[in-house]
Formats: structure tokens, C-alpha cells, sequence
């Protein structure tokens, strides 16, 4: 973890959870955005679609309960909810490119002020990691991004431009760092919440690209 | 009556395997992933084959001394691979295939996850080419043909037919139809449908025509034309959990001294 300021990982993806609508069909990439399935949706029914054709999982299975033959896209051992379904990598995507996913939180090295995102190649690598964020950044109905605020180094991650190859072109939404709440709007970067113990001149001081600041610039929900 | 489908072993199921193959292999983080086939081809020696998986390593439920793609790129049998995933996704992980490809000795193809499958997907269906929107506006849509449809730009992908496709499944009957438990279903019928030759290692006993309800088959036996029982361990590969993977090592480790 780059800092250890602002809000912890299981923080920021409470936050992105708040905004899921009830019977929204939601994709979580791996690493962080995991996360997100242990926030409490109360009565909000939640349908997780997993790359892997799995529609409808639950929670982690307990050590020794595996069943060897189910894992979510991390290749986590995971329970099926009452109601799940199965289909095969191709149906998986059809459901993910007919727009059929509502949201899809995913991991990212940089987020621009535009929505462009980069989460499969770091700067001078040979090959890289797609997996399904291509598929599903193009076409998700919403697209979220939890990530820290800044790189190991101390470089903004939320930056005017993507320095390193995208994976999809103005469509990011939402993204949640460690230090706060970010929409990508038509006029650019805007901070809609912050994280309890962080400064708006941390955030800016942080951030690579020009922010738009409201006067008041409330708390990270369900963080005070 | 036609020839049984069933193999006695699986070194006999690969032995025909020419060079230059392109070969596919299904399972996605190990569920469904074709372990002892990897064996059996690392073992057959078949060279300059191109090989199609969702990556290239087995997962956290195999042991360090499974076999899995890594075998055939360090017996040099691998000319390239078409993946979603050619880098590991975390830094703590090193690939064999990673060694190879940053000295230049192997090739690779970075396809995102749904473009590899309906490639595979319109390979088995006789569908030569199609449009997605995935990749549009990135380095892998460059200098590539893309057209617009209804105002949105998609980008041209090419039917990835196999010669042959090594997969996983869980029941099979004597025709071949499939049967897949859990996620374990995957990429596997989709390198079936696009494959001349499909290989299938078998979880449970082959079962006489009849016992598979018609309505509960996952993919027709027409798509598949050579079957193996996996044999229970220590002589064929099945995933492990963590505790077993390691009181495993800890057995090996006294024997060895």
C-alpha cells in the first residue's frame, strides 16, 4: 500500500457499494474491488456476475469447504446463492456486450479526467493482463475504479492524460482512492466526498490533473 | 459400429500429435483445466506448437510440480500463445513463459478475455469474422479495421479455429456428450466447438449411452472425439486445496531426505 492516510481498502469499496441499485446485476474485477461483496446490502438484492460464467455467487467458502470446482474470477473459492446460474465463457461476455451488467468495479494504474483508464500494462512492461476489462469497460452500463491515490512512489494516479496504454476510452464514472470520492463529469475531475483525516490541499497536491472542488466538500459517507 | 472414443491412457490420447499444432486448453484459475493432458504432451515432445488458454500458469490449487503450460515452453515445444493474460497478475509471481518471452523466444497474441472466447465461439460455429466493441481506442486496435455500426465503432476480430482442443470435464457418456460441474464449464466447450480434435480427460467413470438425461448434456458428442479417465491420485493430477498442497510438499520433503 502506497499510504496508509485516508480510507483502508475495505473503506473505499464500501463506499462504491452504496451506489449499487437494487437487482443491479454487478462484475467486480480482481484485487481490490473483491472487496465490494463484503459490504452489507441490507434489503438492496445484489446479483454478482463473475467472468467465468458465474451469475449469482455469495460469499468466500470456509477453509476446507472448498468446492474445487467453483471460483469467482480470482479464482476464489466462492458459494452460490440460491437462484445462481452457469453458462460458458461465451455467454459470460454476450451477457457483459449486450450491456446486460449494470456496474463493473475494477482495479486501475491511472484514471484521466476525461474516463480513460489504464489497468493492463505498466509503463515498459513486455506483454500484459487483460482478462476480461476490456470486454468489460467497453461496455459495462457504469464503470467504477477503486485504487490507491498515488503510486508506491508518490505519482498521481488520477492524472489529466493516461501516460501508459488504456484499456477503454471515456468510460469511467466513479472512482474511489484512499483519500476520496471522485465523478468523472463532462466539465472534468470533481471531488464529491473526502476521507476523514485528509486535507483538500493533500487531495490536490495529489491528484495530476485539474479537480473540481465544491465549497463544501462533505465526509466519505459511512467513513466518519 | 464406429470406433470407441475412449483412450486406455492419455500418452496414447497425444500420440499422433504433429508438430505445429495450434492446440488449445481450456479451465480458467484451474477449474477445468486439462492438467494431465498438459502432462502428456510436455512427455509426447510435439514441437513449435501454438497454444490458446486464458493464461499461462496453473493456479494456487495445483502443486508447485504440476504440469501446466510452463512444462511445454521450458521443453521448448512452444512457438507462441494466444492469451488474455501474458504478464502475471501480481508482481510476487514469475511465469516460465515470462523468461521466454522477454528473451525473444517465444511469440505471444494478448486478446481480451470475451474476444478469445467468441473467436473460439464463431470458429466452432462456422462464423469466419466479427465485430466487437472491446479494445476499441486501445494499443491492441491500432493499425486494425474497425467500423462503425448504429454510431458506435467496433473492431474486427477473426474465427480462432484449433486443430486440436484439450479440455476438462466432469461426466461423460460413451458418444461423448459432456457434462461440467460448476465453473469448471468455462472456456471448454467453446475450444471443443473450434477444435478438429477435441481431447477430454474425464472426472468420473464413462458412462453407457442413456445415463446423461438428453436435457442435462453441456456439449454434444459430436464435438468430441477422444475421452480419458482421470485416474485417481498419485497417478492423475486433481486440484488440491491449500492444507493438501502443502502437507503434500512437507511428505515429499522427508522422502527426499
Amino acid at each position: 500500500m502506497s499510504d496508509a492516510k485516508g480510507l483502508s481498502r475495505q473503506q473505499m469499496c464500501n463506499r462504491l457499494a452504496m451506489e449499487f441499485q437494487d437487482g443491479w446485476i454487478v462484475n467486480l474485477g480482481i484485487g481490490i474491488p473483491t472487496l465490494c461483496s463484503n459490504f452489507d446490502f441490507g434489503d438492496t438484492a445484489i446479483i454478482f456476475h463473475s467472468e467465468n460464467g458465474v451469475v449469482g455467487y455469495g460469499p468466500l467458502t470456509a477453509p476446507g469447504k472448498e468446492d474445487m470446482h467453483m471460483v469467482n474470477a480470482g479464482g476464489q473459492h466462492v458459494t452460490l446463492r440460491p437462484g445462481a446460474a452457469i453458462v460458458h465463457h461465451a455467454d459470460s461476455f454476450a451477457m457483459i456486450r449486450s450491456g446486460r451488467i449494470d456496474v463493473t468495479v475494477l482495479g486501475a494504474y491511472e484514471v484521466a479526467a476525461n474516463g480513460d483508464f489504464a489497468n493492463w500494462k505498466m509503463a515498459g512492461q513486455k506483454g500484459g493482463g487483460i482478462g476480461g476489462a476490456m470486454d468489460l469497460a467497453a461496455c459495462a452500463k457504469h464503470v467504477f475504479v477503486a485504487m490507491e491515490q498515488t503510486t508506491r512512489r508518490g505519482a498521481p494516479r488520477l492524472v489529466e492524460q493516461c501516460g501508459i496504454p488504456v484499456t477503454a476510452k471515456g468510460v469511467v464514472d466513479l472512482v474511489v482512492t484512499n483519500y476520496g470520492l471522485f465523478e468523472i463529469t463532462p466539465e472534468g475531475m470533481a471531488l464529491k466526498e473526502i476521507a476523514p483525516g485528509v486535507t483538500i490541499d493533500e487531495v490536490i497536491a495529489t491528484t495530476g490533473c485539474k479537480l473540481i472542488v465544491p465549497r463544501d466538500v462533505p465526509i466519505v459517507k459511512g467513513a466518519g | 459400429m464406429p470406433k470407441s472414443k475412449i483412450f486406455a491412457n492419455f500418452d496414447d490420447a497425444v500420440a499422433d500429435i504433429p508438430n505445429d499444432s495450434v492446440v488449445g486448453f481450456g479451465g480458467f484459475a484451474v477449474v477445468g483445466m486439462p492438467v494431465n493432458l498438459y502432462g502428456a504432451l510436455a512427455k509426447q515432445g510435439a514441437k513449435g506448437l501454438t497454444c490458446v488458454s486464458n493464461g499461462t500458469r496453473g493456479g494456487a490449487t495445483l502443486p508447485g510440480d504440476a504440469p501446466d503450460m510452463g512444462w511445454l515452453i521450458q521443453n521448448d515445444q512452444v512457438k507462441k500463445v494466444i492469451c488474455s493474460f501474458t504478464a502475471p497478475t501480481r508482481a510476487s509471481q514469475k511465469l516460465v513463459f515470462s523468461e521466454y518471452y522477454e528473451k525473444g523466444l517465444i511469440d505471444a497474441e494478448l486478446v481480451p478475455q470475451g474476444t478469445l472466447a467468441e473467436r473460439m465461439r464463431a470458429a466452432g460455429a462456422g462464423i469466419p469474422a466479427f465485430y466487437t466493441p472491446a479494445a476499441v481506442g486501445t494499443e491492441l486496435a491500432e493499425g486494425r479495421e474497425t467500423r462503425v455500426f448504429n454510431g458506435r465503432e467496433y473492431l474486427l476480430e477473426y474465427a480462432l479455429p484449433l486443430d486440436y482442443a484439450f479440455i476438462r470435464a466432469y461426466q461423460a457418456d460413451q458418444f461423448g456428450n459432456l457434462r461440467f460441474r460448476r465453473s469448471q464449464r468455462n472456456f471448454n466447450p467453446l475450444m471443443a466447438m473450434a477444435a478438429r480434435v477435441t481431447i477430454v480427460e474425464v472426472e468420473e467413470e464413462i458412462l453407457p449411452l442413456g445415463a446423461i438425461d438428453p436435457d442435462d448434456v453441456h456439449l454434444s458428442g459430436i464435438f468430441v472425439h477422444r475421452m480419458v479417465r482421470v485416474p485417481p491420485a498419485p497417478e492423475g493430477w486433481w486440484p488440491m486445496r491449500p492444507a493438501e498442497i502443502a502437507a503434500r510438499a512437507a511428505s515429499q520433503g522427508s522422502a527426499a531426505r
